[in-house]
């Protein structure tokens, strides 16, 4: 009996350090491969340098991560206030019926792969900005063009694939306060509306800025559904219809066909790209604690 | 002492969907009085403490019929605005339920609502109400303070400056006290006390001490029926009904 619990508890050990030891390893893998170009290109001129050009041996990746940033910020401008209003709606105010409903569907937009996405957008929302939005845009600034691939389109889908992550934890983040809070302030002659955002949005919001944080980590980190609708121009962006590369999408695009000191450039991109995850996990970690404590 | 019927309750009927909680309630809750409310756990004294307010309108499937007047107006009829029923009927409820605030914000959380935006008025108003609830000299120096971080009897003093910030007619007081211990509730007590010369207070309690120390009248409720109302005195000395002796002496409940 002892020597068969003995069995169990060391594959149970095996899995957890297997687990653990994966992380280490990236990591690890990751810097070996990336930093000495780091050192040798030099961080500043890596990070800051506007031109990516491997077969002239330039390796700027400013535009990479102006990408990056521009793409996960129109996502979160157009994703975050939709998803915590859905979040609103589904915790505060739509009956059970169309809670049952909704939020499965909401859930099931998580499940659906990314290149699906992509997909769509390339084949709906790209020649729409194309063919639609562009027109508007034109009509204010005669100057303006796009061919559709570009950060909006980007934002777009990103918004709707962070949609679930930000719904599901600010809605249990809204759930779980404390209904003694909502009694009290009705009570004390507050509307529904008023409630929500003087009480609960406010004793929600660790949970609901966490939700935004790990919904910013999933927009980064994406990579499929971005490569195909952003047009994938190395290119710091002047607006939000220019063509765009991100982090993500560079190291998917290129990695095929590298040469080794360009695969060594890429494996830099990664080490920024982690940096980038990690800041964001540890603020979310940080503001979690800190709004908790309150 | 006024007479005056603050509140005048008329062949009130619940339905939690099938399931009937108060049945054809009559009472009259006198101004400047603190009317008691006691009886068995579920006998439908607290949904009927919530009923004076529309607090129950927050629960799905339930059913109001009869009359409840506030000052001759029936507060479910459509000359009745929801937001000034609850302006001029306060709550105070069971758990000490302060918002994750600061002191002062929570006693501003009402009058702000209600549209006073001067920092002075305001100012004004949180003393005011700090001192009404007899909290003002434990707490004046840390009004910036989170009002969680406070011990459970200085919250619920908290929640009924709160409560009075609003300036309410009428105080409704869900079991205040049996989240406290003897020390604060004695300090609540006498608060009713002194509270009740400015406001009607109706507080449902589960200590017949307590109902017997604070209140001037008081109801027996027993299965969603009010067996009598009395003068407090007579109800705890001379009880009418056999069922009221019983549960005064402690034969059930």
């Amino acid at each position: 009996m002892k020597k068969y619990e003995k069995i169990i508890e060391a594959f149970l050990l095996i899995c957890a350090t297997v687990a653990t030891l994966s992380v280490f390893l990236i990591t690890f893998f990751i810097f070996k491969e990336g930093l000495p170009i780091l050192k040798e290109y030099g961080i500043i001129h890596f990070v800051f340098g506007k031109t990516w050009s491997p077969t002239n041996g330039s390796y700027g990746a400013f535009p990479m991560i102006m990408g990056s940033i521009s793409v996960t910020l129109g996502a979160l401008i157009i994703g975050v206030p939709m998803g915590i209003s859905c979040a609103v709606f589904l915790a505060e105010i739509a009956p059970k019926s169309i809670v049952k409903i909704f939020k499965p569907a909401i859930e099931l937009l998580a499940g659906i792969p990314s290149v699906v996405y992509g997909f769509f957008g390339l084949a709906i929302l790209v020649p729409l900005i194309r063919m639609h939005i562009l027109p508007i845009i034109q009509k204010f600034n005669g100057e303006a063009y796009t061919s559709g691939y570009s950060i909006l389109a980007g934002a777009m889908i990103l918004a709707v694939m962070i949609l679930p992550t930000i719904v599901n934890i600010s809605e249990n983040a809204i759930r779980s306060v404390p209904i003694e809070y909502k009694q009290g302030s009705l009570a004390l002659g507050a509307t529904q509306f008023e409630t929500i955002i003087k009480v609960i949005l406010p004793a929600a919001k660790s949970g609901i800025i966490t939700s935004v944080v790990l919904g910013m980590g999933r927009a980064v980190g994406e990579t499929m559904a971005v490569i195909l609708v952003t047009g994938n121009m190395p290119k710091v962006p002047g607006s939000v219809l220019d063509s765009v590369s991100t982090l993500t999408g560079t190291i998917a695009m290129e990695m095929g066909y590298a040469t080794p000191t360009h695969q060594k450039a890429l494996f830099a991109t990664g080490v920024i790209l982690f940096v980038f995850i990690m800041l964001l996990n540890v603020s979310a970690t940080w503001t979690m604690k800190r709004l908790g404590g309150e | 002492m006024s007479n005056y019927m603050k509140m005048r309750v008329r062949n009130l009927n619940l339905f939690y969907g099938d399931f009937q909680a108060l049945m054809d309630i009559n009472m009259n809750i006198m101004e400047n009085k603190v009317t008691a409310l006691i009886g068995p756990s579920g006998c439908g004294k607290s949904t009927y403490l919530r009923t004076l307010n529309r607090m129950n309108d927050l629960i799905d499937h339930v059913k109001i019929n009869g009359q409840i007047l506030l000052d001759g107006i029936d507060i479910y009829s459509d000359q009745c605005d929801l937001i000034d029923l609850r302006k001029s009927v306060g709550m105070v409820f069971q758990k000490p339920n302060p918002f994750p605030k600061t002191i002062y914000e929570n006693i501003v959380y009402g009058p702000k609502i209600h549209g006073i935006k001067e920092k002075s008025r305001l100012d004004e108003i949180v003393e005011k109400s700090l001192r009404g609830a007899a909290i003002w000299d434990e707490v004046k120096d840390r009004l910036d303070k989170p009002a969680l971080g406070l011990s459970g009897g200085q919250q619920q003093r908290i929640c009924i400056a709160r409560c009075l910030a609003v300036e309410p007619d009428v105080i409704l007081m869900d079991e205040p006290t049996s989240a406290l211990d003897p020390i604060s509730t004695l300090k609540v007590e006498n608060l009713m006390d002194e509270l009740k010369k400015d406001y009607t207070i109706v507080v449902v309690t589960h200590n017949m001490q307590q109902a017997g120390r604070v209140s001037d009248y008081t109801s027996f409720f027993l299965n969603g029926e009010i067996i009598e109302t009395d003068l407090t005195e007579n109800i705890f000395s001379n009880p009418n009904d056999k069922r009221t002796e019983d549960y005064i002496t402690g034969r059930f409940g």
